[in-house]
């Protein structure tokens, strides 16, 4: 889901670079609050697994693919302010890496995927979180639908994004519905891929699931 | 809990070296739709589409894509564990 330069025009591209680095920036500060010694490296692994897994682009129809968008993913492994930091270094390290996604395309394509996706991702999965704690089998559906709003939302995001100020001129209409259309069914895979990999984390280690904090009696020393 | 870490960073490698080689060519959501709008035709070239790794590969040539996802997975490793290692509450009232 990273955009090109050019797609949208240079005003809004600026409009939400800015709105891309004050996001970024807020999740800086409140990223602190989530970060130990135990989770500053489960983070960077999440970080790193995302990147990987976006690498792989899975049929969905004739001609069309999709891939991890991964905000819901981390979200639900390490928080939504270190989920957002996460997909934003992935975006960076693709942009000027590997030429994956434009530079001044950069604002936009963090906002979509690292903020509106990770966002919409934590929102579900928090308001689901009843149904997590239940076992694997509840932790599983929240987050697969966790991740399916969160590729809807981000595609919506392209939406609002190209209707403020989008090149060519074609019909909102138009796109939009091939966007949403498209990512309801890249959202599907990206819930597949968040429910295994989230129960896979939490089976192993049900401490570094950050949905789950709280959900056990904690072992807290009372002073 | 050190087993743990080392197998997720292994799944990675798996996944960006070897799995990359079965990933789909086809164009992402976003793309087939900016293609079949037209809307792709106002697209640009990437400032650093002639650089070294462009779209997961060595010069160009494709067959290097698992070692641009290796390459991919340690610059993301390093620079993600660097700034939450940074950001990180210090453990000080122990």
């Amino acid at each position: 889901m990273h955009m090109s330069d050019g797609l949208l025009n240079a005003p809004v591209s600026i409009v939400f670079l800015v709105v891309a680095a004050v996001g970024v920036g807020f999740a800086l500060v409140k990223a602190r609050a989530d970060l130990d010694d135990r989770t500053a490296p489960m983070a960077g692994l999440v970080a790193t697994f995302i990147f990987a897994v976006q690498m792989i682009n899975f049929p969905i129809l004739p001609g069309a693919s999709g891939h991890l968008l991964g905000g819901a993913l981390a979200a639900i492994l390490v928080g939504p302010w270190v989920g957002a930091l996460c997909v934003t270094i992935v975006l960076v390290v693709q942009a000027l890496l590997f030429a994956d996604g434009g530079l001044t395309a950069l604002g936009a394509n963090v906002t979509n995927m690292a903020l509106i996706g990770t966002a919409a991702g934590f929102v579900v999965a928090v308001a689901l979180r009843r149904f997590a704690e239940k076992g694997k089998g509840g932790l599983a559906a929240v987050a697969f639908i966790s991740a399916f709003v969160n590729t809807l939302l981000a595609a919506t995001g392209f939406i609002v994004e190209y209707a403020i100020g989008g090149a060519g001129g074609v019909e909102i209409g138009k796109v939009a519905l091939l966007m949403w259309g498209l990512h309801a069914l890249i959202g599907i895979g990206e819930g597949l891929i968040t429910a295994v990999t989230v129960t896979s984390v939490a089976s192993i280690r049900p401490d570094l699931v950050h949905l789950l904090k709280g959900s056990r009696k904690p072992l807290e020393v009372r002073s | 809990m050190k087993k743990f870490f080392i197998g997720f960073a292994f799944v990675s490698l798996l996944i960006a070296g070897v799995l990359s080689y079965f990933a789909s060519g086809d164009p992402d959501g976003l793309d087939k739709t900016v293609e079949d709008t037209g809307i792709a035709e106002h697209a640009q070239e990437h400032p650093f589409s002639g650089s070294t790794f462009a779209d997961y590969a060595l010069g160009g040539d494709d067959k290097f894509t698992g070692l641009a996802g290796v390459l991919g997975v340690v610059v993301v490793l390093a620079l993600s564990f660097g700034l939450f290692w940074v950001l990180r509450k210090k453990s000080d009232a122990r």
